[in-house]
């Protein structure tokens, strides 16, 4: 009934491993070499059996997880050490060993998707739509509990008759013959199938359009979005030049800030005068400034000799007659602009701390160079409280 | 199930290999004990690397002993007896601790007084790291261990006469139970015998590193025994290139274990960048240690990872030989390299000796003479076991 169909295969179906593992050898032997096992599980054995090689996949994994490894390793040298340097962690610029773990990922990720994709598009011939013995009795029955082996029309070996034959005394428990299904031809531009996919496209297009441009500007309750005020940085009509953001008017002093008047080198009679008075409170917040900002370079007691001796050009002795000498408006400008190597410190210390660390710098000249009233007020001091204060 | 149903003939090692081993053990252990008599403190440190590696050969069987009872694996049954017979190491390293716990003030800086009061950190950890309980923590994991070998090796002997099912049953709950205290105990061995050398130092990581190296050495040691004996047909005849396949897989796992493990250490160390914690790696990465170091990361890594790599190698017995024995000189050359630098810590300067090289003699003699001995008394595979037939007949 079948005869005008094409013979794709003939099929035979076993019921235990042993029996498929020997029939399988026997084909083999047999010297047919266009043949196919199928199991509903593996078969230990099996490739042995069948006489199949090892498996070429293992060279697509290789070269593809080197590829990936030293596309990456290279990749992030590149844009790390030359295209856009630029320190991390106070590491180098081509910190490889950082690169390795991602290397290692980026091995493994490519890798494993070209065994896929290698498996499935070079070595199973995929994709195809079908495959003739899916459609047959036999794949049912080996994808529950029985073993099959296949033997194609392709084969040169192959005789319809011949492998019946063969497969019988094998002990095959159901023989099949396997057809070629008719070919249908597939008509993918029928004018149903245009229209179809014009009317999805108007639709895509249209609720795109609708959601993005409509839907999203929609608001289901107008509380307090919409104010009559003008936001910054955007226009009015109230203002003659459109700007909603206005600018001061000219010579407007903010509360709390007096503008300083000297911008260049002063002059050691600066006139302008300490506001501070060196009370305790004042003295700390002058000790804990200079500490922080002045010692790192003119040291701890301002005596020149610092921790970052060597690595940075020296900050002098604050002891010296000349600074001694300074009035209290000129270190105040030297501070506030800098001087020689000293940068400004006008954006890290405020106004009120700079004065005190000028009073904090007076202390310690005064301690370097003391008047023999000092000694005498130690002295009462020490007589006062009973005990040594100062030594 | 009989022998002769098994198809397991038993044959008798020659006595010449007695002779080898008895040699080595005596030639090693005369020329360590002058070792010890001349230089008592560079002798000590070369039998910790020696004794470090025992340590991975009998615990490292041991834990593959229990993996494969606790995870029910049949294609390592056949070869079981191996394992156990490299794992008697473990009743001997009670006796073999022993110079080393008489020799404790030549190895570890944290036993001097004056070491320990000049560093808070020091002071800190003298409640873990002291003298009594250091012995103490040491001989008690080695009973430990003894006890898990005693009961697991006993319950396996057993089965080779009685047949015994059950007696699978019980080394699988034994097993159970020796796996996660192989783990603690494993990581306390480390900590105390090659991480406090260095006692400022310190990685959490250690004892995982130890760990790795362990089961790959054990593994190295297994791969080459087997392959020796069944070549020789002390074995059975079923045992075939399949099953080396699957050892070799095992020892290219542990590998990549190793070098993740290793690279993870010191990525964290490289990335923080703290003076307490890159000292170690200083001490590695000065002079001849550089070259060292770089050393263990090409035999320790690259090399056995791209030769495993191959399928055709893990298949051939002769490839397979080869690279165990590398494995197990790797795995040397790593405690070596772990011990030795961390000596300057203790006011010694390194240079390299002859004992480093007897004392490994005398561990390799030792091995040879318990395998003997043992393998006179027991069969060479576990005949009563129910899984050997299945692991006998496994197929890729």
């Amino acid at each position: 009934m079948n005869e005008n169909k094409v013979l794709h295969s003939v099929a035979a179906l076993f019921d235990t491993p042993d029996k498929i593992i020997n029939a399988a050898r026997k084909v083999k032997d047999a010297g047919y070499t266009m043949f196919d096992v199928n199991t509903s599980y593996p078969v230990h054995g099996m490739d042995k059996a069948m006489g199949l090689g090892q498996s070429k996949i293992g060279y697509v994994t290789l070269f593809f997880g080197f590829a990936g490894a030293v596309f990456i390793f290279l990749f992030m040298g590149w844009s790390m050490a030359i295209n856009y340097p630029y320190i991390v962690g106070g590491k180098p610029f081509f910190p490889y060993q950082a690169f390795i773990p991602i290397t290692f990922e980026v091995t493994v990720l490519c890798g494993s998707i070209a065994t896929v994709v290698g498996m499935l598009a070079v070595f199973f011939n995929l994709p195809f739509l079908s495959h003739p013995i899916h459609g047959s009795n036999y794949i049912k029955e080996v994808s529950v509990d029985k073993f099959g082996v296949v033997i194609e029309a392709e084969d040169p070996l192959f005789d319809k008759n011949k492998v019946f034959e063969f497969f019988k005394n094998l002990g095959a428990g159901k023989i099949e013959f396997i057809y070629e299904p008719e070919k249908q031809a597939i008509k993918i531009l029928q004018p149903k199938f245009i229209v179809f996919l014009a009317v999805v496209a108007a639709l895509t297009s249209f609720s795109t359009y609708f959601t993005l441009n409509k839907l999203m500007y929609i608001v289901p309750f107008n509380w307090m979005d919409n104010q009559k005020k003008s936001n910054p940085q955007s226009e009015t009509n109230f203002f003659y030049d459109g700007y909603a953001m206005r600018t001061p008017v000219e010579g407007t002093v903010a509360r709390g800030f007096m503008p300083y008047p000297f911008h260049e080198q002063a002059l050691p009679s600066e006139p302008l005068a300490n506001p501070t008075l060196p009370t305790k409170q004042i003295l700390k917040i002058g000790q804990e400034k200079f500490l922080t900002f002045c010692s790192p370079c003119h040291g701890n007691y301002a005596e020149g000799v610092s921790r970052l001796m060597g690595q940075f050009p020296p900050g002098p002795t604050l002891h010296s007659a000349k600074i001694i000498g300074y009035s209290d408006g000129m270190i105040y400008n030297i501070i506030t602009n800098g001087q020689n190597a000293m940068p400004s410190y006008a954006y890290q210390i405020p106004r009120e701390q700079r004065w005190a660390i000028i009073d904090y710098i007076r202390v310690l000249q005064r301690a370097q160079n003391p008047k023999p009233s000092d000694f005498q007020a130690i002295k009462e001091l020490n007589k006062e409280s009973g005990k040594n204060v100062v030594n | 199930m009989s022998s002769t149903e098994i198809g397991y003939i038993r044959k008798e090692l020659p006595e010449k290999i007695k002779t080898i081993g008895l040699t080595l053990f005596v030639v090693g252990t005369a020329l360590g004990i002058i070792g010890f008599l001349i230089d008592p403190q560079r002798a000590s440190l070369s039998y910790l690397v020696t004794f470090m590696f025992l340590v991975s050969i009998g615990v490292g069987s041991l834990f593959l002993v229990a993996l494969e009872y606790a995870v029910g694996a049949d294609w390592s049954t056949p070869f079981r007896r191996i394992s156990e017979f490299l794992a008697a190491v473990i009743p001997f390293l009670i006796i073999l601790v022993i110079p080393l716990l008489f020799n404790l003030k030549y190895i570890f800086p944290w036993t001097h007084k004056s070491i320990v009061d000049s560093s808070v950190m020091l002071k800190g950890k003298t409640p873990y790291l002291n003298v009594p309980f250091f012995i103490i923590r040491s001989i008690g994991i080695f009973l430990i261990w003894w006890v898990f070998y005693y009961f697991i090796i006993r319950n396996s002997r057993k089965q080779d006469t009685t047949k015994d099912q059950y007696l699978t049953k019980k080394n699988i709950n034994i097993s159970s139970g020796f796996i996660p205290v192989f783990g603690i105990s494993i990581t306390a061995i480390a900590f105390d015998w090659m991480m406090s050398l260095e006692p400022n130092w310190f990685s959490t990581i250690f004892g995982v590193y130890y760990f790795s190296g362990t089961v790959w050495c054990a593994l190295a040691a297994l791969t080459l025994i087997v392959i020796l004996l069944n070549e020789h047909g002390y074995l059975h005849s079923k045992i075939k290139s399949e099953h080396y396949y699957t050892l070799g897989l095992l020892m290219f796992a542990f590998t990549v274990f190793w070098a993740y493990i290793a690279f993870s250490q010191y990525l964290l160390i490289w990335y923080a960048d703290l003076p307490d914690e890159t000292i170690w790696f200083m001490h590695r990465w000065v002079g001849g240690w550089k070259v060292v170091s770089l050393a263990i990361v090409f035999t320790h890594f690259i090399f056995p990872f791209f030769y495993l790599l191959s399928y055709n190698v893990k298949m051939q017995a002769k490839k397979l030989k080869f690279i165990a024995i590398w494995i197990l000189c790797a795995h040397f050359l790593d405690l070596y390299w772990l011990v030795m630098p961390g000596m300057s810590t203790n006011g010694y300067q390194y240079s390299f000796s002859w004992m480093d090289l007897v004392f490994p003699v005398a561990a390799v003699g030792l091995i040879i003479l318990i395998f003997k001995s043992l393998s006179h008394k027991y069969n060479l595979l576990p005949i009563g076991d129910p899984k050997l037939q299945r692991g006998l007949d496994f197929h890729l």
